[in-house]
């Protein structure tokens, strides 16, 4: 299963690399510099949906205290960690040609800085806390605590005034993209979720050997 | 009211909290930028501002010697003239929105230490024959016409 994932994910992320050097056009304004955004937009969306089940399975696990929640959550803050990372760079690479600066502190982007801090502190918490089953339950709380910032980031561009540009894609509006461009972010969301999940796959199997080795 | 209720309750309490507080919090102090109109009803010389606006067409000079670049940031009701000592952004340009960091000086214009362009959701092929495009934006730069500097 996680195996044919993690060949899904690399068809997916070729195709998507086709479609975004390839098949899409580049950008009227920016240039090829807009290609970043077929790296850059997908990690953050990854990142919602890694920090989305982080949430779910912290509630899970608070609810029904069985372990397998708390190995999904750990597992889905770890790899959501990456791709907010992963997001942070891209974004600093595309801002510096296209906007002036690697970094500026307006909310967009604060606001993006403080999720990834907020789930590295929640990787260490767990790391931090000697009882185990403690630990999974301060870690839980912090998970769906952690949530909160979800919407703060992605809505950030529409309730303060900001450097960055408002949403294309999951506003209530249409999107003023062309079809092509649509077309290939849509691509490489799709394989960078399938990444996701074989990265989740895989991640799960290695924490339960650690446990098999712990016990 | 058994004990998960109570639970799902108190947590629901504190995440609507913490949500606000953050929510609030952020709306009254971080102002990122203000506008042309905000910076003229109460400039004070020598203060840090950012200031945020559109660049008025025809008022982008830039001498590519001495690095002198001067415009106007507007916001359609008032307007603040900006002067600079480097090299824009390759997305800035007129009609177009920029932030600008820098100081207010009591010599009546803004003297900007940091332009950034600020860049719109829009996503699009360029227009018409690529090749042709590219060979107007050569010209243009061999001119070194505002605009495209």
């Amino acid at each position: 299963m996680t195996r044919w994932l993690g060949w899904l994910a690399a068809l997916g992320l070729l195709a998507g690399l086709a479609m975004g050097f390839g098949y899409a056009p580049k950008d009227a304004v920016q240039g090829n510099v807009q290609r970043i955004m077929y790296v850059h937009v997908p990690s953050i969306l990854t990142a919602y949906a890694a920090f989305g089940l982080v949430l779910v399975a912290s509630l899970g696990y608070l609810f029904t205290r069985r372990a397998g929640w708390d190995r999904l959550a750990h597992a889905a803050g770890e790899i959501g960690v990456v791709f907010t990372g992963l997001t942070l760079v891209s974004g600093s690479i595309w801002g510096k040609p296209t906007w002036g600066t690697w970094w500026t502190w307006d909310a967009r982007l604060t606001s993006t800085a403080i999720l990834f801090l907020v789930y590295v502190g929640y990787l260490l918490l767990r790391g931090m806390v000697e009882d185990l089953e403690r630990g999974a339950r301060y870690a839980a709380v912090v998970g769906i605590l952690g949530a909160v910032n979800i919407p703060i980031v992605h809505f950030s561009v529409l309730w303060w005034r900001t450097l960055h540009q408002p949403p294309t894609i999951l506003t209530p509006e249409k999107a003023p993209i062309s079809s092509a461009i649509a077309l290939a972010l849509m691509v490489n969301w799709i394989a960078f979720t399938l990444l996701f999940a074989y990265f989740l796959g895989k991640r799960l199997a290695l924490r339960r050997l650690e446990e098999e080795i712990r016990a | 009211m058994n004990r998960r209720g109570k639970f799902l309750l108190g947590g629901g309490v504190i995440v609507a909290a913490l949500a606000y507080m953050i929510y609030a919090g952020v709306s009254q102090s971080v102002v990122y930028f203000v506008t042309p109109s905000e910076l003229r009803a109460q400039p004070v010389a020598g203060k840090a501002y950012r200031l945020g606006g559109m660049v008025q067409p025809g008022s982008l000079k830039w001498e590519p010697r001495s690095l002198d670049l001067s415009f106007t940031l507007s916001d359609g009701k008032a307007a603040v003239p900006v002067r600079h000592k480097g090299t824009p952004p390759d997305l800035f340009a007129e009609g177009r929105g920029a932030v600008v960091e820098g100081t207010w000086t009591s010599d009546g214009y803004f003297k900007a230490s940091l332009i950034m362009a600020k860049h719109s959701e829009e996503y699009k092929a360029p227009q018409g024959a690529e090749s042709q495009a590219g060979y107007k934006e050569l010209l243009r730069t061999l001119k070194g016409q505002p605009g495209n500097p």
